[in-house]
């Protein structure tokens, strides 16, 4: 066989093996998408068909108009019930909130694990990483305590959005310093000591050099903890009480019902969550790679 | 991602006073720029980690909610009583009243869980990094985009459209079976209840494995290896072209430059991407939670998803805090002897 057969053959190979990875990848994926197409909004759909019979964006409709009737401050009033439009400001304030809190503080405290030597360094980095491994299980309980110490006129920390923003930022902690420090520790160190010499401050460098060479790192923390605020439900349905506060993950989790769900308009406002973490995935691909594994690649 | 710790320091050392003065006061600098995140920390994450502590040496319950540290007059109707390492024992001895309870039977499945997993999530993931990496290969770009979508849709949403994928009336599998049995002939059963079936597909040694566990296996499959197809990349793409050419020239054939060029050079990527893998598929709750439930009879419950049942089902906040620290103790264990193994191999590395 001439070289070029050989060639011609193993790109026919490798396309069946990634076609058939594209169809298991597609395959879970179309199905809900089909869910999100079918006007019937039945339970479960009743037979195999990616486009089910009189598709409609009817679901999508709904989902983005209609009010959310369990969510509602005044249950005899729809118009106190909880828009998308509004579920959607209070997740991306959170959301946002998180990453930019995370990305911050991550990234100053990276810094310093990555360029000073210092007096309880070991002990910091260990600690870190044990608060990686510790399950929060239990711990909802004494967060639940802690946050309804401190008062903010009427209200406690607790019933607010910038509570829930500061708990997940503290959560996502962890895994950020971690992650940046990595990249941190590939950063040449030549560049700053050029800018010491040229008389910056230790901010300045930070700010002026550290920040803008370590982009790929800083986007994958800015997704991941944007994530975990976006999709986080289960310590937001704990501490938060009025249901103008409540996020588009809350209202999802609200509609699988103990005994039916409205299945079509499940589907769709899955989808409707799910877009713009993808988006942000696709446009970061490039940075996503070498932000995780810089730290161990050269 | 990865401690670089063979970094030294690049001012000369100083010796005595001098050198002691000048490492607190680089000391005071980089405590400042920890002190934000340390703070945060120290009040939302660690305070109540202490407190968990505390709590899984009480038997704590759902009075004793009602117990504020910051208020005496709470203090002596409901604080906690003190029962020193009771619910440890109660755990590890299976002395607690759950239905179909069994720590080590839970650490046993626990463990097959994870290294199933992450094997599958590794060799998967690293098989299509180097497909994709072929050179000239049409669609590159759109198989790329794809393969990440797995990891991109939010966890919850994926393990609730697989668990409804497995309903046994009007799940996607089942009628694919019977779309199967339509264009083939074939007479597969369409009505496994795919979540309750009680009777293992594989005896043996492997009896313990409920079918259910095979298919949340592959739910959990779909969803990993993207993220170690994306290290991998990372990593084959920072392999210089020069190696291949030189390997090829000594006459090694495609099979040995896979071994020994390939998979050699994204090692150092793949270890903490493991490490990291494992600690999340350790304590992977969605797809159990969400898709089996833990399932039939308890057989696939794991350590978190029991953990999370002993805090909101029953109530049993001590127990569960206890339970908490005992999976904390299992991954630092898991996680130390992975260390120890990566390095001591680390050493034969040109």
């Amino acid at each position: 066989m001439s070289r070029k057969q050989k060639d011609i053959l193993n790109q026919i190979l490798i396309q069946i093996f990634l076609l058939l990875v594209t169809a298991s990848v597609l395959f879970p994926i179309l199905w809900i998408v089909s869910l999100a197409l079918d006007p019937r909004n039945i339970d479960k759909p009743l037979e195999l068909r990616l486009i089910p019979p009189g598709a409609s964006f009817a679901a999508f409709h709904r989902v983005l108009l209609e009010p959310f009737k369990l969510l509602c401050s005044d249950p005899s009033d729809v118009t106190s019930c909880m828009t998308f439009g509004r579920l959607l400001g209070n997740s991306l304030l959170v959301a946002l909130g998180t990453s930019v809190v995370a990305v911050l503080l991550g990234a100053s405290a990276a810094y310093a694990f990555s360029r000073f030597r210092f007096i309880g360094r070991e002990a910091g980095m260990v600690g870190f990483i044990a608060l990686l491994m510790l399950p929060a299980s239990a711990t909802v309980g004494a967060l639940y305590v802690l946050l309804s110490q401190i008062k903010l006129g009427a209200e406690t920390l607790r019933t607010t959005l910038p509570g829930l923003m500061l708990a997940y930022a503290s959560g996502t902690l962890p895994f950020a310093i971690w992650n940046l420090k990595g990249y941190f520790d590939t950063v040449p160190r030549e560049l700053e000591e050029a800018a010491k010499i040229d008389g910056a401050s230790a901010t300045q460098t930070f700010f002026q050099i550290m920040l803008p060479l370590s982009l790929p790192a800083l986007a994958v923390t800015v997704l991941f903890s944007f994530m975990s605020g976006w999709t986080e439900f289960a310590l937001a349905w704990t501490l938060l009480e009025a249901p103008s506060r409540f996020t588009l993950a809350m209202a999802l989790r609200s509609m699988q019902g103990q005994f039916s769900t409205p299945w079509s308009d499940f589907a769709a406002m899955s989808i409707l969550m799910s877009l713009p973490i993808i988006i942000f995935f696709f446009l970061a691909q490039r940075y996503i790679v070498s932000g995780l594994t810089a730290g161990s690649v050269k | 991602m990865v401690a670089n710790s063979k970094r030294q320091p690049v001012s000369a050392p100083k010796k005595g006073f001098g050198a002691f003065l000048q490492r607190v006061k680089e000391s005071r600098t980089a405590w400042t720029y920890i002190a934000p995140a340390g703070i945060l920390m120290f009040f939302i994450t660690l305070i109540p980690q202490f407190y968990q502590i505390w709590m899984s040496f009480t038997d704590y319950r759902v009075k004793n909610l009602r117990f504020v540290i910051f208020n005496p007059a709470t203090w002596e109707k409901y604080a906690p009583p003190f029962v020193g390492l009771d619910n440890f024992i109660k755990i590890l001895t299976n002395s607690l009243s759950l239905e179909n309870y069994n720590f080590w039977r839970l650490l046993l499945f626990n463990l097959v869980w994870t290294v199933v997993n992450v094997s599958f999530h590794v060799a998967l993931g690293v098989a299509i990094a180097l497909a994709l990496n072929t050179p000239k290969l049409i669609g590159k770009k759109i198989y790329r985009a794809l393969f990440v979508l797995p990891w991109a849709i939010p966890g919850y949403i994926t393990a609730l459209t697989w668990r409804n994928m497995y309903d046994d009336r009007f799940g996607a599998f089942n009628q694919l079976l019977a779309l199967f049995n339509q264009w083939f002939g074939t007479h597969f059963a369409t009505d496994t209840r795919w979540m309750t079936v009680a009777q293992p597909p594989i005896g043996g040694p492997l009896a313990f494995l409920p079918l259910a566990f095979y298919c949340i296996l592959l739910a959990n499959i779909w969803l990993g290896w993207p993220f170690m197809t994306v290290v991998a990349t990372g990593a084959l793409q920072s392999i210089s072209a020069d190696l291949y050419e030189a390997a090829s020239m000594d006459g090694a054939d495609g099979w040995r430059r896979l071994w020994y060029i390939t998979l050699s050079l994204i090692r150092p990527a793949m270890v903490p991407a493991i490490m990291l893998g494992s600690i999340w598929t350790f304590n992977s709750f969605a797809p159990i939670y969400f898709i089996s439930q833990g399932g039939p009879f308890g057989q696939t419950e794991i350590l978190v998803t029991q953990a999370y049942k002993l805090v909101y089902n029953q109530r049993l906040y001590g127990v569960g805090a206890a339970f908490s620290l005992v999976v904390f103790f299992i991954l630092l264990g898991i996680t130390l002897i992975q260390n120890r193994v990566t390095r001591a191999t680390e050493a034969y590395d040109v």
